[in-house]
């Protein structure tokens, strides 16, 4: 099993309920968030184009948190969910040096808490908070392995990009074209 | 073009602008790492050419400052955690692909061997003091001495130390040249961030941890032959740091975008002035020049090069760590 995200960057209008659905759902403190959205502007003007892209953990094939951790608190789960034992974090800091994407912080409690693609939901089947409340429908959650999932479909069907593959980290969240 | 903008709210300190969860604490641990690694390797290889008697400060004396530091060091690595009570399971775990890690353990190692090798040579460090002049220094050593015969097992393995010396000297060699290069090791192994990711940084450390141990011996050192010794010694080493320093940011330069950009930090950006004026500057170029005067017959204070030095380190792991926390991906 391999699960992935791939978020429509057409259909994304950037309202943000993907950031307080997973606020509510997993109960991050005020003022922080597991996952974001970033607007881009490129081009030249006056031929700019500007989309929104909903980020957040890439759960990385090679997850270099996971590599530099010096306790083993930041693992691998089964569907490559990248994930932290908060018994087991000693809130050293590597793994928010290690991230390319920025996607771990420090709890105020002390540990590095980050998105765990809800996997208390994706375990019972359902989707992760983000995707189920998006209200233009344009992200699609599942696993890589099934040929029918819609993530699979989707990345058969439309070109797409994934963030800062040169880091060479094997990232696990999509953009559709 | 492209510009990118945070459209929700993610009111995080310690991400943005820019990653900064590692202080103060981080760039003083690694420096005075590198300044232990450097003065015990410069005890054990000397122990272990024959030279305990010709060089005492260095074999002997000098070797008191490394437990005293790493213990400050231990303190300032605990103190940056932010989960300060888990502490401990860095030593329930062991972990190959993670320098901190192994690190850990390496630097437990080389803190209970800095340990036990001054203490093989109480005797000497009291006497020096005594011939110095420094009564209270004697006085304390002394004091320290009382307690440990009076603890239970620690005599018994200060007596088997003493008889071992040439095995514990091969260790402190053999660990301490992992700690030296750990301390840039541990920076290279972060993907993220472009300044840190390049192996060299391990020889640069190691190169600057024991340029810094000569420093700290050299002060330390009261005859005129150990000084000039260690300024010929620091001369090579400085010279060697900096081209070292040179391949790094050819490395850069010569790389993709992420590490061009790195390297405009230093070269027109905010580090240009305090990394190539203070830091190449004051802290390797000068004191190069003032031990080659040394080298020349032109008599320098020891004090002066050695503080350089000293600082330069520090100052250097302040630049990497800051700056390496700047750097980063773009998408």
């Amino acid at each position: 099993m391999r699960y992935a995200m791939a978020i429509d960057i057409k259909k994304c209008v950037g309202c943000a309920d993907c950031v307080v659905a997973c606020q509510t759902e997993n109960n991050v403190p005020i003022g922080y968030a597991r996952d974001w959205i970033i607007e881009k502007v490129e081009g030249l003007y006056p031929d700019l184009r500007l989309h929104f892209e909903s980020q957040r953990c890439n759960h990385c094939d090679d997850a270099p948190c996971v590599r530099v951790c010096p306790t083993g608190a930041s693992h691998i789960i089964e569907g490559g969910i990248v994930k932290v034992t908060h018994e087991e974090c000693i809130g050293c800091g590597a793994c928010i040096e290690a991230c390319p994407y920025e996607a771990r912080y420090f709890h105020p409690d002390g540990y590095v808490d980050k998105c765990t693609f809800c996997d208390h939901r994706t375990s019972q089947g359902d989707n992760p908070a983000c995707v189920s409340v998006c209200p233009t429908h344009c992200m699609y959650f599942g696993d890589l392995d099934d040929p029918e999932s819609p993530v699979s479909k989707i990345l058969r069907e439309r070109e797409h990009y994934a963030l800062a593959p040169e880091a060479g980290t094997k990232p696990n969240v999509f953009y559709v074209k | 073009m492209k510009e990118q903008l945070m459209a929700s709210g993610r009111n995080i300190p310690d991400l943005y602008p820019h990653v900064d969860v590692w202080g103060f604490g981080i760039p003083l641990y690694l420096f005075i790492g590198g300044l232990a690694a450097g003065i015990l390797l410069f005890a054990a290889y000397f122990y272990l050419k024959g030279k305990g008697d010709e060089l005492p400060v260095t074999v002997k004396i000098s070797t008191i400052i490394p437990p005293v530091i790493i213990a400050l060091g231990l303190f300032f690595l605990v103190e940056d955690l932010h989960h300060k009570a888990y502490f401990w399971q860095l030593m329930t775990h062991f972990r190959i692909q993670s320098p901190m890690s192994w690190g850990a353990w390496v630097l437990t190692v080389v803190f209970v061997l800095s340990i036990i090798w001054p203490l093989t040579f109480m005797d000497d460090i009291i006497k020096f003091f005594e011939e110095n002049g420094r009564k209270k220094w004697a006085n304390s050593f002394v004091f320290i001495n009382n307690i440990i015969e009076k603890t239970p097992v620690l005599p018994v393995v200060i007596t088997w130390s003493e008889k071992n010396r040439k095995l514990l000297a091969g260790l402190l060699l053999f660990f301490g040249t992992i700690l030296g290069i750990y301390t840039g090791i541990l920076l290279s192994s972060m993907n993220a961030r472009p300044l840190w990711n390049t192996a060299i940084l391990g020889p640069i450390f190691l190169t600057s941890g024991i340029s810094t141990g000569t420093a700290a011996i050299m002060w330390m050192s009261n005859n005129a032959k150990e000084k000039l010794m260690y300024s010929k010694i620091d001369f090579v080493l400085i010279l060697t740091e900096i081209v070292l320093i040179v391949l790094m940011f050819l490395g850069m330069i010569w790389g993709g975008e992420v590490q061009v950009r790195t390297a405009e930090m230093f070269f027109g950006g905010e580090f240009t002035a305090v990394f190539w004026g203070i830091f190449v500057g004051m802290g390797l170029v000068v004191p190069a020049i003032l031990e080659y005067m040394e080298m020349k017959g032109i008599h320098v204070p020891v004090a002066v090069p050695a503080f350089l030095v000293l600082a330069g380190g520090l100052l250097f792991r302040i630049i990497m760590v800051t700056a390496g926390q700047i750097s980063t991906y773009l998408f």
